[in-house]
């Protein structure tokens, strides 16, 4: 039995009884939200297909792996498992990259080992920055979106910084 | 800005493709790579026409502005330039408190809702406004509480204890989030 199950039932009935309870006619509003996520949808359409079109050509070369490989006497200096790396940099490109990368993780190492637990928390830490910025920007049409992008990649960085360290601290 | 990484994922992924040998691979990706997107958004379909209705009930009872009051003494010091009845303000603390029980799928609607009615009083159309700006830094940081996703995965993998991450994973995202502000507020207050 899990507390956040209980979350979204909760969340909806009430959402449905108060606007009952408010002579609110909430079947005719669902329907003219309903319409307008339809319209959303179609409006982000053409912005999801050529992100992740994108993304996957990226992460299906294999490049990332290809730079990590330069990395690896100086990870294993610090005892870093070589896997924990490309996780933190594909985080903020894609939530499944890098929600398959930790399921490897807990798979390999287990999900109470040290790798295990940092995985955890980079997943945690941050969000898919560059999905995120497309994703928002392109459904109302923005192109220049100022210093949003350095922002995110900014905070993603101290996150994944502050990641590691806290993981050292509270289970190293 | 979004035309820089998009050619950059193409280009970097392409050449470093043909320079590997997987020439094969590179042009299933090209020919199939919108199969990707569709399923995407057929996930996503379901879910954000169900939430946009019945985020619709809460926004003709009311229910919305209730909301945005109770959160509005935060959120008007985040968005210094929206006025303190913005509509968009209850989308905004409904996005983040989506985000922050770990419900990222149902937390993207209140979101995309939010940019539209910012959009709405937006005077050049093609170009971000400060307020959209400070929600995307706020939603790309991940204000997480309780990462569901993580612990339900941990739960999976037979962990002893799967929500001893909750601790750290609050702090990490406090470290992140709090960052992210400070140089979007860096940012603002050096073009003044």
């Amino acid at each position: 039995m899990n507390v956040s199950n209980f979350i979204v039932p909760i969340f909806v009935l009430f959402i449905l009884i108060y606007g009952f309870k408010k002579k609110v006619n909430i079947y005719d509003s669902f329907l003219v939200g309903a319409k307008d996520g339809l319209l959303t949808i179609f409006r982000i359409a053409p912005a999801v297909i050529a992100m992740v079109f994108a993304t996957n050509i990226f992460l299906n070369s294999h490049f990332l792996e290809f730079i990590f490989s330069y990395f690896t006497p100086i990870l294993n200096a610090f005892n870093i498992p070589i896997n924990v790396l490309p996780m933190a940099l594909v985080r903020p490109i894609s939530g499944t990259a890098s929600l398959a990368i930790m399921s490897n993780i807990f798979e390999v190492y287990g999900p109470d080992s040290f790798v295990g637990r940092l995985a955890s928390n980079l997943q945690g830490c941050t969000d898919t920055t560059i999905y995120v910025l497309a994703l928002y920007f392109g459904s109302i049409k923005v192109t220049k979106t100022k210093h949003a992008l350095s922002a995110g990649l900014f905070a993603d960085a101290v996150g994944i910084i502050a990641a590691f360290l806290i993981t050292f601290i509270f289970f190293g | 800005m979004v035309s820089v990484i998009w050619l950059f994922f193409i280009a970097v992924g392409s050449l470093f493709m043909i320079a590997t040998g997987n020439i094969e691979l590179l042009n299933e990706e090209i020919l199939k790579g919108g199969a990707g997107g569709i399923k995407l958004l057929t996930e996503m379909l379901p879910l954000l026409v169900l939430w946009t209705g019945i985020m619709q009930i809460a926004e003709d009872s009311n229910l919305l502005d209730l909301f945005a009051k109770f959160v509005r003494p935060v959120l008007s010091k985040l968005f210094p330039s929206l006025p303190k009845d913005h509509p968009a303000l209850g989308y905004i603390a409904s996005n983040i408190a989506a985000n922050a029980l770990g419900l990222g799928s149902a937390a993207t609607p209140f979101g995309l809702k939010a940019m539209e009615c910012l959009q709405k009083d937006n005077p050049q159309k093609d170009t971000a406004t400060e307020a959209m700006v400070t929600f995307l830094v706020l939603n790309t940081g991940g204000v997480t509480i309780v990462p569901t996703t993580v612990i339900a995965l941990r739960l999976m993998y037979q962990s002893a204890n799967p929500s001893e991450i909750i601790l750290t994973s609050i702090l990490a995202t406090l470290c992140s989030n709090v960052s992210g502000l400070l140089f979007d507020y860096y940012k603002r207050r050096k073009k003044k």
